[in-house]
This record gives structure tokens, sequence and C-alpha cells, in this order.
């Protein structure tokens, strides 16, 4: 006999998940789709009731997203420049429906090599909180995201919060995304930059992640650091000219080539740096 | 199956409703069924249509993606909800703009503006497209949405008054508010899944998973007695008819449901008849049948290589057939050209996409069977579902509902045959909605196309000959394959004087979807192949590209390629003189443009169409009756299928003008074919034109039959004074009760019927003769910018000029061209369908509201001799030249032709890069 459930308390939550293997039901833009015509089967565990696990709060060491956060209320929050590029990525996932109910935790456990959120957190050194009737741990993203649509969440565990350490919501950002329409639309690549400037106007720090291009993404550590010391410019198109990009491992499929995408990672990171280094205002188009 | 039902208590549109149900049942659904509000539509299911939008508590979202247990407590706003008694103001500016063509994404748009327009009363586009980027629309190309969003404020709440409604006399040429349109608006206009009977049997379809397989069923008999809630299976052996169906009579070679062999991936093979209630617990996965799965072909390369399997062993080669027009000497006359131009070009599989997944519901009314269901066709549907389940045509009655887009694919039957047959054996009523990814496996595509041309001109510049081969990947049953094996070689020279002339088209089956009709059969894709070579002529030869067409376009008195005599009516010539300051603009402001960018670079390209309306060389009748009511209403039977192009508004406009009484007097009576006679299929183009020119011929005739009982003459004026017909003659004025004289069956008081039949003759062996008796013309211009390093193409501009002979409803004839211009750029640069790999709508893209220029429409009016009005046809045409115009502004930004459509970016850096390495 399938169950249905929705927890009003966390704990509640956690106890149910302790005694019984279920699928989340939180937003529904991953749930309903592969769900289809389908009858409805298996234990359903659903997340709405949560009201603690969303919105977006401060604590002394982190930024923390609720995970039922919706894309939509991430964007009428107000943060510092460093979250623009999650920013600007939540205003093209999906459409507005789709931000209006997809949730930030559910982009990342349906983990999609294509999933939107995921560079910009990247760049953030965003953290996730996974909590069970047994207690918490907290993962760096790139270790909570195994591979494509593959995770470190254990059965009997929720995402509870992504945190953003408050030492990486310094500088600028921006993310940039290419996709083959402009709505709706999943991406052909895309990628994120977070760079602080030094007082001289040199890049202090960079992170950089792109998407789309392996199967999970990926951080550019070493052109982060070939960008330490550069200045916005010649310079960082040197840089970018001749990163290596071997961390990235696209393939061949209907969206684009292999080959492409190892061209276009290249430029859209460029161009994702460009913007995080222009005044603020001023937008790269992909 | 209630176990698990919960009390779901919400309110929608201010009313507080509940509903029994599994608390993680969708909310479309829970709208839809449990509450009956059939205005949110549902396209996909998934989240990437839009058709499902409603507001809860205020936000836009998915209805499809929310669980009912989600909007407990909540406040939902359906497009029921927009406007109560009245229009809201947005739903009359959607009306006035002409922003709904078939309506079935309307309602969904109107909600996502809704919310955008109650923060931001005075959007821009940018705006706009922000908020709506998550609503596809498949008929409108999106600009006049756009417009009647920003517009809205200037319209008021209230009641639809359409100060555009034209007087006796003037209906022609008047762009009135579409006479379908005020459903479309509101949620009530009921598509084919909107009015099941309660107590129907829900169908389930078996489809095969595999491209090519042979099958054998398990236990069924078990299967059906263990499975709760399942009533009855049926399978090709309950199939009381011929088992085959086809479009074309002598190629019909498709089962209704398949027997022991799937032909291609989605096939038919099994249906689930199961009873109200338990639809959504039956797993057509748990069917009992096994498949061996057996080699397959894709690509027309594979199924003619030696040693494949035959898909119809009367069909050698896995040529179902080929079509070809000669004349001349096409090899002399290149060898003896100053300059040929050369090349291939290959397209894709391109699905309909309409946000209407066929639906429909059949019950037998005493010893006939009712289908009413979405349809481009009734009376074919008529016919074909009468041979498959073995009853008399006249047995069989069908009851179109509203279309939610169509363009070809809704003209084979689908579902009927399988709601049919179980309504038939069961004798309860059936009802069956395709999901979306079964309306993409098992329904018809564009063909894929493999060509090669080449064409040659002389040393001024002039075409001196041309010879085309095209394979078109026809899937895996006939459907329209043999039209676009026919169509293709008669118009691949484009509407230019070509003299000598060969062209071959060859429609060959694999184990894909089946190719059928989609807006163009076929020329849309050899128009790519012939205009991308003309710009390479124009190049050759020094001339400019748009004088390079105007050297060669046809003219009044030329003959075409099946030499066909043309004695007037060709516009082409005016098209392209009409194209010529935008295209002077247009050019400039690239060359500017590109002085100084070098990351992008503007493009400008052309291309052009030509395309006979109607069928090729065939009998393609239409009939429309029509008479007055003792009531005083002009009733029109109209069976011209409107699938949101306007034939209810176009015929209505030809005949109340022909007539001699006012447009407000008419009243529609729709393409049921137990009571409207057969005005054919919406279908080549023809309804404007045949089905046009047949309510002409009627309506004159009533008006003679009318004058000819009150004994006056022609120049009498005909009048309604309510349910009085008011004559005057001069002075003299004669006034008729109708309801004094006596009612035919129909109702009516003075009736006419006439039929109309272009006249066109049979092709010869060399493809000659005259196919079509009117044909029309177009040219488009495309602006656009390419991203160098990226490959992307953004469209700045599509400016296009199309002969309709004569605009009857100008306002309908914009939408045509915008919508066309719409699936245009898809084809161009997006749409590929794969089958296994795309059947959905987020991996199969079509534009969204952000990929669809500015659109410039100029109206082009050289009169047809033989069209009413002088009108001529234009559905299709207004497709063939925008994919071309795009590829050639490509080449002309860059330097490089992509050759495969569509061009992706992927595509495009490749062509760009391919071009630099020289």
């Amino acid at each position: 006999m399938s169950r249905y459930a929705k927890p009003t308390s966390l704990d509640e939550a956690l106890t149910l998940l302790g005694d019984a293997s279920w699928r989340m039901l939180a937003g529904g833009t991953d749930f309903y789709p592969a769900q289809g015509t389908r009858p409805l089967t298996g234990n359903i565990l659903d997340l709405n009731g949560l009201d603690a696990l969303r919105g977006i709060a401060d604590t002394a060491s982190h930024v923390v997203i609720g995970a039922r956060t919706t894309w939509t209320e991430l964007l009428r929050h107000p943060l510092p420049p460093a979250f623009d590029a999650l920013k600007q990525a939540a205003r093209e996932v999906g459409s507005v429906q789709i931000q209006n109910m997809a949730s930030i935790a559910g982009n990342l456990c349906n983990a999609s090599p294509a999933a939107d959120g995921v560079p910009p957190l990247i760049v953030l050194d965003a953290e996730v909180e996974l909590r069970s009737i047994r207690g918490s741990r907290v993962l760096p993203l790139g270790d909570f995201i195994l591979g494509n649509r593959k995770t470190a969440l254990l059965s009997n565990e929720l995402v509870t919060a992504i945190r953003v350490p408050k030492n990486s919501t310094h500088g600028t950002s921006a993310f940039v995304k290419l996709g083959a329409r402009r709505y709706l639309v999943i991406s052909i690549a895309m990628a994120a930059a977070r760079i602080e400037l030094a007082g001289d106007g040199s890049i202090a720090s960079a992170a950089i992640a792109v998407g789309s291009c392996s199967a999970v993404a990926q951080r550019l550590a070493g052109l982060e650091a070939a960008l330490v010391g550069q200045k916005p410019g010649p310079d960082i198109e040197r840089a970018v000219a001749e990163a290596d990009l071997a961390a990235l491992t696209p393939i061949d499929d209907v969206r684009g080539t292999a080959e492409y995408r190892r061209a276009a990672a290249r430029e859209i990171v460029l161009r994702a740096l460009a913007q995080a280094s222009a005044p603020s205002g001023q937008s790269v188009a992909a | 199956m209630n176990a698990l039902g919960h009390a779901i208590g919400l309110t929608v549109n201010g009313q507080p409703v509940s509903a029994q149900v599994h608390p993680a049942t969708r909310l479309s659904a829970v709208l839809r069924d449990s509450l009956g509000l059939t205005g949110t539509k549902i396209g996909c299911d998934a989240g990437d249509c839009g058709a499902c939008t409603v507001l809860l508590d205020g936000e836009a979202v998915c209805a499809c993606l929310v669980p009912a247990a989600s909007a407990q407590g909540r406040s939902v706003r359906t497009v029921e909800g927009l406007g109560g008694d009245t229009l809201s103001a947005l739903q009359a500016a959607f009306l006035s703009h002409g922003a709904a063509q078939c309506g079935i994404c309307t309602p969904g748009l109107l909600v996502a503006a809704t919310a955008l327009l109650e923060r931001n009363p005075k959007p821009d586009e940018a705006a706009v497209q922000d908020a709506l980027g998550g609503v596809l629309c498949r008929c409108t190309g999106y600009r006049k949405i756009i417009a009647a969003v920003m517009d809205a404020w200037r319209f008021a709440d209230g009641s639809p008054h359409d100060a555009r409604l034209p007087g006796s006399g003037h209906a022609v040429g008047a762009s009135p508010v579409r006479l379908d349109g005020i459903p479309k608006v509101t949620g009530g206009e009921k598509f084919g899944a909107d009015s099941f009977p309660a107590d129907a049997l829900a169908l389930l379809v078996v489809r095969s998973p595999h491209h090519h397989a042979r099958f054998a069923f398990g236990d069924l008999a078990a299967y059906r007695r263990d499975t709760p809630g399942v009533a009855a299976v049926f399978t090709a052996a309950d199939i009381p008819g011929v088992n085959c169906f086809g479009v074309i009579a002598p190629f019909a070679d498709q089962p209704a449901l398949a027997e022991n062999l799937a032909r291609f991936r989605g096939e038919a093979v099994a249906l689930i008849a199961v009873e109200p209630g338990y639809v959504a617990a039956v797993d057509p996965a748990a069917f009992p049948v096994t498949w061996t799965e057996l080699p397959h072909t894709l690509t027309p390369a594979e199924a003619q290589a030696p040693g494949r399997d035959l898909l119809h062993p009367s069909r050698a080669g896995n040529l179902l057939t080929a079509g070809s027009v000669s004349r001349g000497d096409p090899e002399g006359a290149l060898a003896g050209s100053a300059f040929v131009a050369s090349g291939r070009i290959e397209t894709s599989y391109v699905e309909h996409a309409y946000i209407e997944p066929e639906a429909g519901f059949a019950r037998m009314e005493g010893d006939t069977l009712v289908v009413t269901a979405c349809t481009q066709a009734p009376y074919m549907d008529r016919d074909e579902t009468a041979k498959v389940l073995g009853l008399a045509p006249d047995k069989v009655r069908i009851v179109p509902t509203a279309t939610g887009g169509g363009f070809g694919s809704k003209l084979d039957v689908s579902l009927q045959p399988l709601i049919g047959l179980v309504a038939l054996k069961t004798g309860r009523p059936a009802a069956l909605a395709y999901t979306r990814t079964a309306s993409m496996q098992s329904t018809t595509k564009r063909h894929p196309a493999s060509m090669a041309a080449s064409i040659g001109a002389d040393a001024e510049g002039r075409v001196t000959g041309m010879v085309f081969d095209g394979d078109f990947n026809t899937g895996a049953y006939a459907s329209w394959g043999p039209t676009v094996a026919n169509r293709v070689p008669v118009h691949a020279s484009g509407p230019y004087a070509t003299p000598n002339y060969r062209a071959t088209g060859r429609a060959i089956h694999t184990n894909g979807p089946i190719s059928g009709a989609f807006r163009g059969f076929g020329v849309p894709q050899a128009a790519i192949m012939q205009e991308t070579l003309y710009d390479e002529l124009a190049e050759k030869s020094g001339l400019d590209r748009l004088e390079f067409r105007m050297k060669n376009a046809l003219r009044n008195g030329s003959e075409t390629v099946t030499g066909q005599h043309l004695a007037s009516g060709v516009g082409i010539a005016d098209c392209l003189e009409a194209l010529k300051p935008a295209w002077t603009r247009a050019l400039a402001e690239a060359e500017a443009f590109n002085a100084s960018a070098t990351l992008t670079r503007r493009g400008v390209g052309i291309a052009s169409c030509w395309y006979g309306c109607g069928n090729t060389s065939l009998p393609n009748p239409s009939t429309i009756k029509l008479g007055l009511s003792p009531a005083g209403d002009v009733v029109l039977h109209q069976g011209a299928v409107d699938i949101g192009q306007g034939s209810n508004t176009v015929i209505a406009q030809i005949a109340a003008d022909a007539l001699g009484l006012p447009l407000a007097a008419v009243r529609l009576r729709g393409a049921d074919t137990a009571m409207t006679p057969d005005a054919g299929k919406t279908s080549a183009s023809r309804q404007t034109f045949v089905s046009g020119k047949a309510a002409e011929k009627a309506a004159r005739a009533l008006r003679e039959s009318i004058l000819r009982f009150a004994n006056v003459s022609g120049g009498a004026t005909l009048g309604l004074d309510g349910g009085t017909l008011v004559i005057a003659e001069g002075e003299a004025t004669r006034r008729i009760e109708l309801a004094s004289l006596p009612a035919d069956l129909d109702g009516l008081v003075f009736m006419a019927e006439e039929t109309y039949d272009p006249p066109t003759t049979p092709l010869d062996e060399n493809g000659q003769g005259s196919p079509y008796a009117v044909y029309g013309y177009g040219a488009q211009i495309a602006e656009l910018e390419v991203d160098m390093r990226l490959g992307t193409v953004s469209l700045l501009k599509i400016t296009a000029a199309h002969d309709v002979g004569r605009a009857i409803n100008p306002l309908l004839a914009e939408g045509q061209i915008e919508g066309g211009i719409a699936q245009g750029i898809g084809m161009a640069l997006m749409e590929e369908y794969i089958p296994g790999r795309t059947e959905n709508l987020h991996d199969y893209l079509i534009p969204t509201i952000g990929d669809v220029p500015p659109v410039e429409s100029i109206l082009v009016e050289v009169p047809d001799p033989e069209g009413p009005f002088g009108a001529k046809g234009l559905g299709e045409h207004v497709l063939i030249p925008t994919a071309p115009a795009i590829l050639n502004a490509i080449r002309h930004a860059t330097g490089a032709l992509v050759t495969k459509i569509p061009a992706t970016p992927s595509r495009v850096l490749a062509a760009i890069r391919a071009k630099e390495a020289g």
C-alpha cells in the first residue's frame, strides 16, 4: 500500500524518512514530468507543509537559503552582488511559472548536468545541509552532487538548507547561459563567475564554474589561479584563451557537439568574467 | 482507488469549492475533471507549454505541476475567472488584436499576462516577453499577443462591442473580430478533451517502445479480470472492418492497431478501456505484451541499402512513390550556362507541436457511431473510421470540436478509429486524450529531406535550367508521402521562369515516424535548396540578390515548369518590388553595423515562394450551404473547418457580401457531417479559395432565389429587420415575414447549396499540365545577427510581402503570415524531432515569445480571376520563404552556408569554422 504524508514539522518529516522509502515532492517541477501519466505509486513525502524550510536568513557565518525557497523568492530577496549570478540563473530556470514553484534544493537534488542553479552556487562555495533523524551533516555542493542524477543524499536524509559562507559573499558575479531559444530552454552550456578585485583593480580572487559540459558542473581551478593579479581586459582574455579546460568532458547530444561545447564554454566563461568585472548594470549577451 | 482520496478545499475564482482526490493529483486535473473548469488546458503535463497556467494566490503557476494538496486553503484563478459576466480589458484586447487563433494556448497566455498587468499595467515588450516566455503558442507567431498585452490598458472591462463589424456589402476587406472569437478568450471554447461524458470509458493505448518489433500478447482475459477498473481490452483481432487506412486510398497501408508487427516507435497495438475513476490507477506498462526487437532503418540511405527488409512487401527498395517534372534539356542548359551553382541540403523531422494533443470521444446514438473530436477533415475521418470499423459511412457521424492547431497532422485519423472501436464494441461512450509523448510519437511529421540540386544562369543572370533530386523520409506508412513526392517537383523551381528543368522527389519508407502533411507538403524543404543556390548564382552573376530574383520571376504570360500558361494574377514580381525599400535599408544597416562589429555580424537574406492552392491535379470540391431562418438569421453551414486560421470568419465575410446582407446577420453552423455538406479538408491552402468560392456561388444563388421570389431585379438591395426581410428596389420596398414561409429540414426558409471544384488538368508522364487553378506568391527578408564565437542567431526583423489576391480579412491574413514565419523560424533554427530522444516539448524546441522578431507584413493584392473576390490561398505560403531567407542571411553575415537544418548554434559555429579553414 502506498503512502502519502505531508508533515508540518521537520521532526515529523525526519521520523517518516527513517521508517520507509519515499519519493520527495516539493516544487513538483521535476516530480510531475518524471511521473508522466503513470499511476501514482510508491510512498510520497510531500514537503510543502514544511514552512521552516522556506526563506533566506543570515547567520553570523552564513547566508542560509531554506531548501524549499523558490527561485522567485530568491529573486525578490535583497542579496549582495556576489549573488547576481545566482539571480541571473534564477531568471533562466524554466519560466516564471517554474520559478514560482521550483525549489532551489530541488534543482540540486535532481542533479541534472544542466541544472542552472549549480554553477552559480558552486562559485559561492555553497554547502548543502542534510538532516536525518540521527543528526545533520554539511557537504560542499561539489561533494553533494556525485554525477548525472546522482547525489550523496541518503534515503533517510532531507536537504534542509543551502548555506553560503559569508567569506564567499564578496565581490561581483555573473551567469551566462547558452541555449537554442530564448525561454524555457535546457542549457547547451553555462558559466558562472565571481571575482573580487584588489585595491589596484586587479583580480584578488576568482571563482568560475561551467555547467552542461560534464556530468557535474566543474570549477576551473587552474584558470581561477591564473587570473589572480590580472587586470580586467586583454589579460583576462589571454588567460581564458590559454586555460586548460580538461576538467570539462562534454558529450555530443541533440543540443550540440562536444567540440562545440568545448569552444563555447571558453567563450561564455570569458563573457561571464567580463560581465562580472563590468560596472554594475551592464550585461553581456550570450 | 479512492482509499487515498482527501477532501481538498480551495477557492476558485472567488468561490469556495472542494474535491475528493489523491493529494498529489495535479491541480490541472482537479480543475478540469473534478470541477469541470476546462478552460485550463493540458498541453504537456510537464511544465513545458504553459497552457495550464493559473494564478495561485496571485502567482502564475503551471497547474500540471501543482499537487492538489498545495492548493488547500488557497485561492486559484483560472481563465474563467478573468472576466466574469463581461470580458476583461485584456480579453477584449486579445480579440481586437487577433491575438487568439486556434485558442488553445489563449487561456494560459491570458492568465500569465493578467499576473503581469496586475503588477505593471503598461509593460514594455521585454516585460511582456519575460512574463509570457513560459507559454507556447504555435499559431500566432506571438507578435499580436505582445501587442494585445501592451495595449490592454487602452481597453475597458465590459461587454464586447465590435466597432469594426462591417455593414452590408463591406465585409470583404474588413477585419472584424473573428466571429468565433469570444469563447476563445473566456475559456468557454470546447476543444477535443473538453466535453468528455462523465460515464465514458477512458482509453489507454499500448504502444511500441521499439522502432521495429514483432509482438505477442499474453493472457489478455486474465489481465482484464485481474486488473481493477479494466472494462475491456482490444487488439487488431477485434477490428470488424478493414484494418488499413490511409488518406490516399490507393496507398492505404496503416493499421489502426498493428497486427503482430510494429513498424515504428509509438505505433498503437492495443487498447485498454478503463472504468471512469480508475484511469489514474491503471499502468499500460503492465499490459501483457512481449516484444522481439527487429533491425530498423531511420534514414532513406539505410532503407535503400541492398538487402534491407521491406516495410511493405509490394514496395521495392522501400520506395513508396516518386514524382517528377521534366521540361526541355536541363543537362544541356547547365552545360551551356555561364554560371552554375550546385549544392546539397538536409532537413530534419519537424513536429507539428500544436498545443492541443489529439482528443475526443465516441458514442453510439442508435446505430450511428458519433465521434466528437478535433480534426482538420471531418468527411475523411468519417470515411476512414467507417472503413476500419466495417460501417457504412452514413453510420458514422463526425462532430468536430474546436481544434487546437493542426498544421496538417490532424488531416489523418489518429484516435477516431480507436475510440470508435471501443464505443462500437461496448456500446458505451469512450474517451481519449493523447499524452504529449503519444502525440509526438504516433502522429505525422514534416518529411526530412536529403536534396541535391544544380541551377544554371546565363551571363546576364537569367536562369537557364535546373536539376533537383530529393529523397524524402516518409516513415513507416504512406500518409501524405505521395503528395509530397508529387508536389515538390512541381514547386522546386520556385516562382521563377526555368525553361529547362528536371525535378524528382522520392518518398522512401523507414522505421521512423510517419511523415505526412505539414504546412507546405515538402515545398518548404525544396525552397531551401533552390533559394540558397539562387544567392550563390546572384553572387556569381554579379547581381544584387533581389534583382537576380526579380529578373527571373514568373510574370503574367509565363509558363511554369509544368508548362502551365499563367495568363494573369502572377504576383511574385509585385512582392519583390514591395520589398525593395526594406531590402535597401536592411543592407545599408548591415553594412554600417559590420563596419565596426566583429563579435557579431549582421546579415540580410531574401527568399520567395509560390504555392498551388488545392489538390495537385485531383478533384478537390467544396460544397457550401446557407439560407435564411425564420428569425432572420443568415445560417451558414460552414464546413471548412476552422483550426485557427479563420475560415469561420473569412467564409462568412465572402458569403455576406455575395448575398448582400450584413456580416452581423450570419450565424455559423459547424462542420458536423450529419448537418453540413462537405467543404473538404483544411489543407493545401484551399479553404479561402475553394470553399470561399463555393460560398460565393452559394450566396449568389441564395440572393438569386430571394430576388426571384420577390420578383425584383438584380439591382435590388436586401436588408433584415428582425425576422423581416426587407427588399428595396428604387422607390419600392417589399417586406417578407420570414416566419410566414415554410421551413425545410434545416429550418431554413430560403436555401442554396453550391459546389466548386477548381479546374485543373492531369500531369502527363513528364509532369506537364496545369496542376492548380490558382497560385499564391510571396517573398520575405530576414535580418539577423550571428554571434561569431557562439554560433547563436538573433533575429532582428522579418519583412514579408505576400500576394493574397484580395485580402478578405487583412488582420487574419497578417496572423497567418506571422504564424507561418514563427514555424519557419523553428524549422530553420531549432526544430529537430528524433524518435526516442525528443518526444517532449523541452527536448523538442519550438519558438517561444522571445524568438520571433517584429514582423512587417505587406499584403500585395494581385487579383486572381478564379478566386472569390480575387482571393488566393495563403496558409502554407507564409512559412516557405522564412527558413531559406534566414539561411541566406546567416550566409550573408558569416560567409558560411549551413547545409543541415536546423541551424543550431553548434552547426552554425561549425559552418563558420569550416569556412574560416577554407
